[in-house]
């Protein structure tokens, strides 16, 4: 199994599945492109979280982060719930394959821009938007990477054009999320946003 | 539990009797084809009754058989090796868009020494128009590699109308087609299909892993990619597996006399799964054609949810199954197949394959088709994808 116990049973029997209707804040990360998409609904009383609701389009991995996020931050002040990291989660699950790190990690991403549309709404601005998370949080372009973002191979950078030598890939920086992703693809496969060509 | 295993395009049992060809080769008679003694011959002896068996299923004489490690391996000798060979009369080759990454990559390895590659699109059941060949077809073009099926979709190629699309318009090109999906699974002959390399493998029709072929015409010329001693008459070097060989033989010999049979038997099972699925799970679809389809091949696309979570929820109810999602493949990257069907990248997500065995049951289908439902229910249940649908058609 390419799971952990832990992944199995998150996945196997989520916690807190499901909306909220009169949640106190919504926030959403990731499209369906890349393979995972979050959506996340907090209710919040005297600074702390009373309820955690979740929905998740994406593989095993991206609907136990989901369930392991709603759990860790139930009951949390919101302080405390901004401080939960994509990391912190994959830990809890007893860590989660390479290659599922980037993509299906974000549901910390999804609960944070459910609290900053919470906060938005606290400060007055009645009915505030669904806040949509940056899938490219985090990720400031810093030219090419070191390591392939698929196969984690060294990354050649000659003259502007960047290539994995171990799984032969053409790379190239997304303009959306700063990412490097695969030349030959039509959307960035990280954050699903068309790649110009 | 007993288990369903539906994943035949990854992997398949041997057939009865080939470990029992194949073991004498392992243990007594383990002499080297390329040896003058007698334990050498007898080996030599037994490749040669493979040679015309494997020869035999796909009406070609056991010359034009070159023995390989696989599929891959068959592909990327044909696609180098007859580019390569042919490099003086031009530099043009014709692919189809949703060839095996065996050629696909092979062909992007051409392009980096100077060759140029036309990518033949596909329609929306994943066949190929011979038309669309002849009219991207140049008269310096060398190659042109369809495959005969494909084993994401199911979909069985025009291989004979490609080829003499291809004759008429470029006479001087090579035409070469990757069978591994169909090869033992329904009747070719390379004559009538007019093709001069065809690439089959073993493990594809339940011989061992690591027992592969190509066939190459007479007359036709190639370079070969494992260079060492003349071993498959200097085309492919390397001592032969000759176990391996044997096995593929057999399977070879099982496969052409069981074929009629099998054809019927799985044809009748996988039109259970085609019709059934999506009378009992809304939004559903068939991907490839529903007509020219490989008889053990049954694949969807299931909305508003991904595939590897599909395959994880079947795997716990003992059924094994296959995915070309983004999340199921080591580079996450969604299939290209589907894509160039013109499927978005969503419904792409939900791509879910049943690829039956010769073994595959009525009770193994009636099993599918009652863990299936329950399981896209909880998977969209979950999924803000099929709420936002729900939403938006009152329901």
């Amino acid at each position: 199994m390419i799971y952990s116990d832990k992944v199995m049973d998150h996945f196997q029997n989520p916690r807190n599945v499901g909306t909220l209707p009169d949640a106190d804040g919504v926030g959403q990360v990731g499209n369906p492109v890349c393979g995972d998409m979050m959506t996340f609904y907090v209710k919040v009383k005297d600074d702390r979280l009373t309820d955690v609701k979740f929905q998740t389009f994406g593989c095993g991995a991206a609907i136990a982060v989901s369930s392991m996020v709603s759990e860790m931050a139930v009951g949390k002040t919101v302080e405390e719930a901004m401080a939960i990291t994509n990391e912190k989660v994959a830990e809890e699950l007893g860590g989660l394959p390479k290659n599922k790190m980037h993509c299906s990690n974000l549901g910390a991403d999804a609960l944070h821009a459910a609290l900053e549309n919470f906060k938005a709404k606290a400060a007055g601005e009645t009915a505030g938007p669904t806040v949509v998370a940056d899938h490219a949080h985090g990720h400031e372009a810093e030219g090419a990477p070191e390591k392939c973002p698929y196969c984690e191979g060294p990354v050649e950078d000659a003259a502007g054009m960047c290539s994995c030598k171990k799984c032969d890939l053409d790379l190239v920086e997304c303009g959306h999320c700063h990412l490097y992703t695969n030349k030959a693809e039509t959307h960035c496969t990280h954050c699903g946003a068309l790649l110009e060509s | 539990m007993k288990r369903v295993y539906l994943d035949a395009i990854a992997a398949a049992p041997l057939a009865p009797g080939v470990l029992e060809a194949m073991r004498p080769f392992l243990e007594t008679d383990f002499g080297n084809p390329q040896s003058l003694h007698s334990d050498g011959q007898a080996a030599a002896e037994a490749i040669a009754l493979a040679r015309e068996r494997v020869a035999a299923l796909i009406g070609a004489d056991p010359a034009e058989i070159i023995f390989t490690s696989s599929g891959t391996e068959s592909n990327n000798l044909a696609i180098k090796g007859l580019a390569q060979a042919q490099r003086a009369r031009g530099n043009h080759i014709i692919v189809s868009a949703i060839e095996h990454a065996s050629v696909l990559n092979a062909v992007k390895t051409l392009e980096k020494a100077g060759f140029t590659a036309a990518f033949v699109p596909v329609d929306r059941s994943g066949r190929v128009d011979p038309a669309e060949v002849g009219r991207i077809i140049r008269k310096e073009t060398i190659l042109v590699s369809v495959m005969a099926a494909n084993s994401e979709v199911g979909t069985i190629e025009p291989i004979a109308e490609i080829a003499r699309e291809v004759r008429l318009k470029a006479p001087g090109a090579v035409i070469h087609t990757d069978a591994v999906a169909a090869a033992g699974h329904v009747p070719l002959n390379v004559r009538s299909l007019g093709v001069d390399a065809l690439s089959l493998a073993g493990n594809a029709f339940y011989g061992p892993k690591g027992s592969a072929a190509l066939f190459v015409k007479k007359g036709t010329k190639i370079v070969p990619q494992i260079e060492g001693g003349i071993q498959e008459s200097g085309r492919r070097g390397g001592t032969e597996n000759v176990a391996g060989i044997v096995g593929m033989g057999e399977a070879a010999r099982l496969a052409a006399e069981t074929m009629p049979e099998r054809v019927a038997r799985m044809s009748a099972l996988r039109n259970r799964l085609i019709q059934e699925l999506p009378r009992r799970v809304d939004r559903v679809y068939l991907t490839g054609s529903a007509e020219r389809r490989l008889p053990y091949h049954a694949s969807f696309c299931v909305e508003f949810i991904e595939g590897e979570a599909m395959l994880l929820s079947l795997d716990f109810k003992g059924i094994a199954a296959s995915s070309f999602s983004a999340c199921t493949s080591k580079s996450l990257k969604v299939s290209h197949v589907l894509l160039a069907m013109g499927l978005d990248h969503t419904l792409a997500q939900g791509s879910l394959i049943f690829s039956l065995i010769d073994s595959t049951t009525s009770e193994d289908i009636d099993a599918v088709l009652e863990a299936f439902p329950p399981i896209v229910e909880r998977l969209r249940d979950m999924s803000p994808l099929y709420t936002q649908f729900k939403k938006e058609h009152g329901r």
